[in-house]
């Protein structure tokens, strides 16, 4: 069943957002994370957080799935809040114990807590409406230009998207080597650290002999189907704009403009 | 001109101690000559380490003579500058399905090899279809290969060959790691491929019963040829082939050992109707 | 009776979506000494079943007795239950990780925590078992052929000196004669030692020609749990459900079916030689 596992947690629907360029979300979602840096005000996040839930609406991927995404990260949204509230110098605006809280220290909070969780909520969205091929495809696309200074930009979309497609098959074979050694006596749960990181050996041996040699077999069957390389080859699903990508970019110009005017005003 | 033609082809691997010191050369092809018709369905048996694996890669030109020539559609392998024309022409299947395959998603994968040819994309997607359909896999296109069966996956490999439109296809015991149903569908792919597109067939196993209908039977050991003929002149040779390492399918050895007890039966039955007619007939 | 499966069930991702059924209301008996061969095509739950016998998975519901003691008890010994239930996985050799096959061997003793000169009597011991060369004992294990990793990852079980061995598929991928001496050995094995043995296996010419006793698996439930003749008596039923009878059934029934009075229940070379003759009066 480890198979079933997929990476960046793809949430499988369709939806215009599901359709769209690669291109338009790796480039959207860049743009949108920027634009959260330049507000000055609390009317540019209001901005951007109507157009993120918009952007949501359209996907329909379900609220609750995209929330418990942000469960991992509330620890870290928590301590930022506490740091910043409590630490930072400025006009006292009320004392607990030995604390003071700062005007200032409240408007700093208030601010990283909305930035970091529209970043990620954003992000995020990325990666549940973008199939990991797809965004493979995207990025080797977009960053094209630095070919042009060497960047072997083919072979290393080439390597992601054959991990891809290895990891759930590694992950399988490291459960089924465990269990060969466990049905052997292997104990990997008791004992201190040494001892644990020793009854790997049994484990890491076999599973880097098997990654071997099926990179072995790999590439001979890559080469036997005339693999050589990105020069001259075409694809089977380029990536084409449409109407729609173009109405993306144009939503997305359209916001920037928008958010980053009305945010960057000083009241 | 044969598709396929070996002359006194011979593969030498040097063998190394730990330090890397030679230790001395191990033959595993031995003076093969092939010539194999287009057209034809051609068998290679063999124990395993006798050789067949290393004489399969010669015709695809993942490994090179160390003495002697290949020529695949009149190419001789060892020039460099038909290498990818050869891997177009005699495409191969391996042994493990999980790794041969590239792509993520069923299409993908059998898209791969016409994408590297450079094939316009409106001809892969061409391609594709009518591969998957020859194979029958068309319906799984859109799944994952981690989600489909042994048998499932080789078909897939199958495809993604018969996209390239090769003239030939040599499968290096594409059988040996699968269930007996996974097994019957390639096999019945396998000879579809055959039949109806008339593409070449080199088939590498170890199992008898899928050799059954091939035109040529070629028996491997030691690196050289040892038996060469029609399945039936094989099979009718139990005590030979199992001093090779192989086996007979139960219905040949049970004539053969009715045979040595005194029921006349024809030499080398390979079916179970067969078997069946002479027994009845013989009374 | 060293296990007893009492109402077994598994549940896959319980709780899931994809919750699947693995083994459904399994209840079996497997006695002292028995040779015992498990069926089924793939995904039919064999190796779910013999992954619960030493404790790997552990069931959903149900019991699991050991020489009388539920292994689900809170103060049962799992491990000791993994060193009387050996268990052989499928492409065993996939396993062996250390520098030379002799330490390979002796990690599972070791485990139990005999001191090294017990563990390497254990080992040395379980080599010979296997019927391999002395003068491979010092060898690194990757060196070694196929068959002989094989026999290796096999004693590195044997070694722990098990009640009951189960052997999943131990025959994948080797050729004929491998495969048949690699049976042969276990057969040997289990009349010396009088090891209670079961034997996942993809072939029922192996399963008839070996076993005392058949269970066929299908969709997580025992469909068939009876000795060989019985259970090929069913051959159409088998082959509903992916499976199919040993070719000399098949032969045997073809005879009939052109008027021959004979008796089908034959599933070895052996026995239908015997059944032929007698038909034909030759005895």
């Amino acid at each position: 069943m480890l198979r079933d596992i997929t990476l960046g947690q793809y949430y499988q629907t369709e939806s215009v957002i599901h359709r769209l360029d690669p291109r338009v979300k790796l480039g959207g979602t860049l743009c949108y994370i920027i634009s959260l840096f330049f507000f000055r005000n609390f009317l540019g996040y209001g901005i951007a957080a109507l157009f993120l839930a918009a952007v949501i609406g359209l996907s329909h991927v379900p609220f609750k799935f995209i929330v418990k995404g942000m469960k991992a990260i509330v620890f870290l949204l928590l301590i930022t809040v506490t740091f910043n509230l409590f630490l930072t110098p400025g006009e006292a605006l009320f004392t607990v114990w030995k604390l003071t809280v700062t005007v200032e220290g409240l408007r700093t909070a208030v601010n990283m807590a909305v930035r970091l969780s529209l970043l990620i909520i954003g992000s995020s969205l990325m990666t549940l409406t973008t199939t990991p091929n797809n965004l493979t495809d995207g990025m080797e696309s977009m960053m094209k230009p630095l070919k042009a200074f060497r960047v072997p930009v083919h072979e290393v979309a080439m390597i992601m998207s054959i991990a891809l497609r290895f990891i759930p098959i590694l992950l399988e074979e490291t459960d089924k080597i465990m269990k060969a050694q466990i049905a052997r006596g292997a104990d990997f749960e008791t004992g201190n650290i040494v001892k644990r990181a020793k009854a790997l050996v049994p484990i890491l041996v076999p599973l880097f002999i098997s990654a071997f040699r099926r990179a072995n077999d790999l590439a001979m069957a890559m080469e036997a189907r005339c693999y050589r390389g990105g020069e001259g080859r075409t694809k089977m699903k380029p990536l084409v704009y449409e109407r729609r990508d173009r109405l993306g970019y144009l939503c997305l110009l359209a916001y920037l403009a928008v958010s980053i005017g009305i945010g960057r005003l000083r009241f | 001109m044969g598709i396929i033609q070996t002359k006194d082809l011979v593969y030498e691997y040097i063998r190394r101690d730990e330090d890397g010191n030679v230790e001395g050369f191990t033959t595993a092809v031995d003076k093969v000559n092939l010539d194999i018709r287009p057209g034809e369905f051609i068998a290679i048996l063999g124990h395993n380490g006798s050789g067949k694996s290393t004489l399969a890669k010669h015709i695809n030109a993942i490994l090179n003579p160390t003495e002697g020539t290949v020529w695949v559609d009149g190419m001789d392998t060892a020039r460099q500058e038909h290498v990818w024309d050869i891997r177009q022409r005699a495409g191969m299947v391996f042994q493990n399905p999980d790794n041969q395959i590239i792509g993520q998603v069923v299409e993908e994968d059998v898209g791969f090899g016409p994408e590297n040819m450079g094939v316009p994309t409106k001809e892969i997607w061409e391609r594709v279809e009518e591969s998957l359909k020859a194979v029958g896999m068309y319906e799984y296109r859109k799944h994952s290969p981690n989600k489909l069966s042994g048998g499932q996956k080789q078909r897939v490999s199958i495809a993604g060959v018969l996209a390239m439109h090769p003239k030939c296809i040599v499968l290096d015991e594409p059988t040996a790691m699968l269930d007996p149903k996974g097994r019957r569908e390639v096999v019945r792919a396998v000879r579809a491929l055959n039949d109806v597109e008339g593409i070449t067939v080199v088939l590498i196993t170890h199992y008898m019963e899928e050799i059954i209908h091939a035109d040529r039977v070629f028996v491997m050991d030691n690196g050289k040829i040892a038996m060469e003929g029609a399945p039936r002149e094989i099979f009718s040779q139990v005590e030979r082939l199992k001093s090779l390492r192989l086996d007979v399918p139960q219905v040949t050895l049970l004539a053969y050992e009715l045979r040595k007890r005194g029921i006349r039966l024809p030499e080398g039955i390979l079916t179970v109707e067969e078997l069946a007619d002479a027994l009845a007939g013989s009374i | 009776m060293p296990i007893i499966l009492d109402h077994v069930n598994y549940i896959y991702g319980e709780g899931g979506p994809l919750a699947v059924k693995a083994l459904d209301d399994v209840c079996l008996q497997i006695p002292d000494g028995q040779f015992v061969g498990i069926i089924g095509h793939t995904g039919s739950g064999k190796s779910t079943l013999v992954q619960h016998m030493n404790g790997l998975l552990k069931a959903t519901s149900g019991h699991i007795y050991f020489n009388g003691e539920d292994i689900y008890d809170r103060d049962f010994r799992m491990k000791k239950l993994r060193s009387k239930v050996g268990l052989v996985f499928q492409y065993p050799e996939h396993q062996l990780f250390e520098i030379d096959v002799f330490s390979d061997v002796c990690f599972g003793p070791k485990n139990l925590g005999l001191d090294r000169k017990e563990a390497e009597l254990k080992a040395f011991d379980a080599l010979r078992k296997v019927g391999l060369p002395t003068e491979l004992y010092y060898q690194s294990p990757f060196e070694l052929s196929g068959g002989q990793k094989r026999r290796v990852a096999i004693a590195g079980v044997l070694a722990m000196e098990p009640e009951v061995l189960i052997l999943d598929e131990p025959t994948a991928g080797l050729d004929p004669k491998g495969r048949e001496e690699i049976l042969h050995q276990i057969k040997e094995l289990q009349q010396k030692t009088n090891m209670t043995i079961l034997l996942v296996s993809h072939s029922m010419e192996d399963v008839a020609e070996y076993v005392d006793r058949i269970i066929v698996m299908n969709q997580g439930k025992v469909m068939y749990d009876d000795v060989p003749k019985a259970v090929f008596s069913h051959y159409k039923e088998l082959e509903e459900v992916g499976l199919s009878a040993p070719q000399v059934t098949y032969i045997l029934h073809a005879l009939k079916e052109r008027g021959l009075r004979v008796d089908v229940s034959a599933t070895t070379i052996d026995e239908a030689v015997g059944t032929i003759l007698k038909t034909l009066g030759r005895t």
